[in-house]
């Protein structure tokens, strides 16, 4: 069977289609949820010594954070309701190996749900100090929460913590099956990508704005916070991602093989970059002129040998150029960032009132933002199709897994009508929020619109009043 | 300890009817609520109610599936199966529920507050009805037994889902007078909201009376649980419904809230017992379809932690939204 043929599995292509959309919807807004409280911390901190501005912001951005939260949460529900509904094989065979994990992300995000609501609730409501600190646990419970779940998907690459005769899971240990091999890695690469999309992305909004001209206080402060947290990020990106590298080397061989596009097994393997993968070989590609760099990066020695696509029958190989393009773009991405930030520094120590008008270097901040999120999104796409065919590293199929259901693809058909709407109206409000800021406007009245006072004024001059 | 898995399973069952439900049943007095001038005492209302606390109730559902799959895989995965197409419409309306209710507050124009608005009252009518038909499903004992037909449709999953609407609107209405009564600012919406809600407690309690036929014939594993061992909280429920309606009637609205909630889950409780010790009735019981004995430790731990920790959490934001500390977040 070719990997190709995968996907005459009945609901298997509409069921992963539906996974990677909602995940990928998702795990976007889980990113905002992760790392705004960091940013508001820090201006909210600013703004209780006196800097009214920050205060200003800091508002501001709980208001946005609540709106994104909201939707994360619901998004979020829904991809709980899909681990069972399209994957029931994989839950009732190994649900009670990985509950545990889920359990504690519950817990984790239930505590951040709880101090949500306080805080954004408890403007001009609780005393300043007290309202500050609803945000720590916020933020803690967001990297908790975010760790149980990468440790989820990281069990799926690296599967421990129990043993399994004749089919049937014996002698489960669900403390070493959420910290398991992959679980360090990869919860730091995603911790680190959450800051990147969150900060990346409010910078790309304050760019545009100074691009604008609107270079006043508010703006720069907008821009700067941001940009404070993924100058941090960004340069340490590439070399966890690099560990993240030699652990899929020592422990998924045949995926590492797909990102190199390696079809048989070598000593002193060179890093190529581009190309395509066609009838089992690379076309196209560009060699780095180092001798067995390949090698080096992969097992510390440029004369390792690294295992070829080869080395498994050909049912157990992944389709390699997704997941080879995928790795390249997430790659690509992240040496740009860093790029960027290089230029941003020297730019900020050379002259301060230029860093806020340099033209180009704030037209690439403005790409900045959705490159992180494609970034992230490649990054995903790697390692989760780098796994096929399996849906647990070795053990279980994702065609086992899949649901017998024969209405997956109406769910699939729904759910992107349904995203498509929310992305269309989320845009929408986000964008009047902003528009309604810029106006001057500073408190947005709810749940209608307009004020109690507007509705009293407008009372009389027009038939049906906003409510 | 399977069973103490599933009783802190099915507290958390409790607790997420009568919060989220109150919630929930916001959305019908939403709905009916009227045009945009007449309704917008009603929904600012309702928006300065659920606001801060509608995302954490919320939380309790992923307790409760988290609780199943880690718990009881097996049962979960033929839940799953059997139940999938409600399970989907229930996801949809918590989809568009929350995003409804998130967007109308924020909307750039009264169109889209309109849409948003309308999408979130719809769809929490929704949902608890197809929560209440899957309730249903279970407890009919139609899951996992090979019966034939739409489980889900069967006339115990109508009563589930029809009662599940009822009941949340019921709650909300109480819980919506005594929100109005505290902030004091509109007597005419309290009055209103305590009268239609005398009412609705009267039409859940004779619907609810009347299901007692059917349900013998169709379910009657359900049925003689609840006239055995989950009699003395039918009973209850039913006291405390009555009583709920005294109070609302003299103006206690305080103490309605509380008998209100107590009623709802006096019931829902009674149908715990009553399908006891079925997970699925009359097909897996709850030590069969348990996880090993080790998971269950982890989950018993993991709720440890939980009741130290969100328990806490949870009182302060009541406390502080009680005391008004908290409203409409402008
Ligand atoms: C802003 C986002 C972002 C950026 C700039 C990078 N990555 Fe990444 N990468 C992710 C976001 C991401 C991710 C979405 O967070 C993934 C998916 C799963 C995971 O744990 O992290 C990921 C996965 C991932 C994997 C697969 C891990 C596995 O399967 O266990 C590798 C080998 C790398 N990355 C390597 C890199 C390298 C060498 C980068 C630097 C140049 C890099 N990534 C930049
Ligand atoms: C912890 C988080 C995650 C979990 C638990 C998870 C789980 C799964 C599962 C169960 C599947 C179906 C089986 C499979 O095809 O592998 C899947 C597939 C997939 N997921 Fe993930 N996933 C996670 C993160 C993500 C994210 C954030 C994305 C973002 C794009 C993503 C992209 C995909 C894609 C593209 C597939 C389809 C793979 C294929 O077609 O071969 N995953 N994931
Ligand atoms: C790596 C992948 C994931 C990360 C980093 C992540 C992170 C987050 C974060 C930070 C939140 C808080 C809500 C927000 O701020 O938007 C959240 C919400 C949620 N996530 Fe995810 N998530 C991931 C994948 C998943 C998966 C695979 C599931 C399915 C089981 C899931 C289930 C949920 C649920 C149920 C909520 C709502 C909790 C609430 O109401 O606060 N998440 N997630």
């Amino acid at each position: 069977m070719s990997p190709n043929s995968l996907i005459l599995a009945d609901a298997l292509l509409p069921a992963r289609n539906q996974m990677a959309l909602s995940l990928g919807a998702h795990i976007v807004l889980a990113c905002f949820g992760m790392a705004m409280p960091a940013m508001i911390f820090v201006l909210h901190r600013r703004g209780l010594r006196g800097d009214d501005v920050a205060l200003e912001l800091a508002k501001r951005w709980s208001k946005v954070s609540g709106v994104l939260f909201a939707i994360g949460a619901v998004s979020g529900t829904i991809l709980s309701f899909e681990m069972g509904l399209l994957w029931p094989g994989l839950m009732e065979q190994y649900g009670e190996v990985i509950g545990l994990a889920f359990a504690l992300e519950g817990v984790s995000f239930f505590v951040e749900a709880i101090f949500l609501g306080i805080y954004v609730y408890g403007w001009g409501r609780l005393p300043g100090r007290a309202h500050i600190l609803m945000l720590v646990p916020m933020i803690i419970s967001g990297i908790a929460g975010s760790f149980f779940i990468v440790s989820v998907n990281a069990w799926m690459n690296a599967p421990t913590g129990f043993t399994e005769v004749d089919g049937v899971v014996v002698d489960v240990d669900p403390i070493r099956a959420i910290f398991n091999d992959a679980v360090l890695l990869q919860f730091l690469h995603m911790f680190l990508a959450a800051y990147m999309v969150a900060g990346f992305c409010i910078a790309t909004i304050y760019a545009v704005g100074l691009l604008k001209g609107r270079n006043d206080r508010h703006h720069r402060l907008g821009f700067l916070v941001p940009l404070a947290f993924v100058a941090i990020a960004t340069p340490l990106q590439p070399v966890v991602g690099h560990f993240a590298g030699q652990r899929i080397a020592d422990d998924q061989p045949i995926k590492l093989a797909a990102i190199e596009g390696l079809a048989e097994t070598e000593e002193r393997v060179p890093t190529v970059l581009g190309g395509v993968f066609i009838d089992g070989e690379l076309v196209g590609e560009i060699e780095v002129p180092i001798e067995g760099l390949g090698s080096f990066l992969a097992q510390n020695s440029f004369d390792a040998e690294i295992i070829g696509l080869d080395a498994v029958p050909e049912d157990e190989r992944p389709p390699v150029n997704i997941v080879r393009f995928s790795f390249q773009i997430m790659v690509g991405i992240g040496t740009a960032l860093v790029g960027l930030i290089a230029w941003s520094a020297w730019g900020w120590f050379r002259n301060r009132d230029e860093f806020f008008t340099n033209t180009w270097r704030l037209r690439a901040f403005v790409l900045a933002g959705p490159a992180a999120i494609v970034a992230m999104e490649t990054g995903w796409i790697t390692t989760e199709v780098g796994r096929q065919p399996w849906i647990v590293h070795g053990l279980m199929r994702t065609e086992d897994a899949v649901t017998d259901g024969n209405w997956v693809w109406w769910t699939l058909i729904a759910m992107i009508i349904v995203y498509a709407g929310l992305g269309l109206a989320g845009g929408a409000v986000l964008r009047s929020m902003t528009r309604r800021w810029a106006a001057g406007e500073h408190d947005l009245a709810s749940p209608y619109g307009p004020s109690m006072d507007e509705l009293e004024a407008s009372r009389g001059d027009r038939s049906e009043v906003p409510a | 300890m399977s069973e103490a898995v599933a009783a802190i399973m099915f507290a958390a069952v409790i607790l997420y009817a009568v919060f989220a439900g109150a919630d929930f049943g916001s959305g019908t007095w939403d709905l009916v609520a009227g045009n945009a001038r007449r309704g917008a005492a009603t929904r600012r209302l309702i928006d300065r109610a659920i606001g801060p606390v509608w995302e954490a109730h919320h939380v309790w559902l992923i307790f409760i599936l988290v609780f199943l799959w880690t718990g009881f895989p097996g049962p979960f995965g033929t839940i799953m199966r059997e139940l999938a197409i409600p399970f989907w419409l229930v996801g949809l309306g918590i989809v568009l529920r929350g995003s409804g209710f998130a967007f109308r507050k924020y909307a750039p124009d009264i169109g889209w507050a309109r849409v948003a608005g309308s999408t979130f009252a719809l769809s929490s009518v929704v949902t608890p009805f197809f929560l209440g038909t899957i309730a249903g499903a279970i407890a009919s004992g139609r899951v996992g037994t090979g019966a034939e037909g739409v489980v889900w449709m069967s006339p115990t999953s109508w009563i589930g889902g029809v009662l599940a609407v009822l009941t949340t609107t019921f709650l909300a209405g109480v819980f919506l007078a005594e929100e109005a009564r505290r902030h004091g600012a509109d007597p005419a919406l309290m009055e209103s909201l305590r009268k239609r809600s005398i009412v609705m407690g009267a039409v859940t309690g004779v619907v609810a009376l009347a299901a007692v036929v059917p349900l013998q014939a169709d379910a009657p594993t359900l049925a003689d649980g609840l006239t055995g061992r989950g009699a003395p909280l039918i009973i209850a429920s039913a006291l405390g419904g009555a009583m709920t309606l005294v109070l609302l009637q003299q103006g206690k609205l305080r103490s309605a809230r509380v008998a209100a909630a107590s009623a709802v889950a006096a019931v829902v409780a009674g149908w715990g017992f009553g399908q006891y010790p079925w997970v699925l009735v009359d097909a897996v019981t709850i030590e069969d379809g348990a996880a090993n004995s080790t998971t269950l430790a982890g989950l018993l731990i993991a709720s440890g932690v939980a009741a130290v920790i969100v328990v806490p959490a949870l009182v302060l934001l009541y406390r502080l939204a009680d005391s008004s500390q908290l409203g409409s977040s402008h």
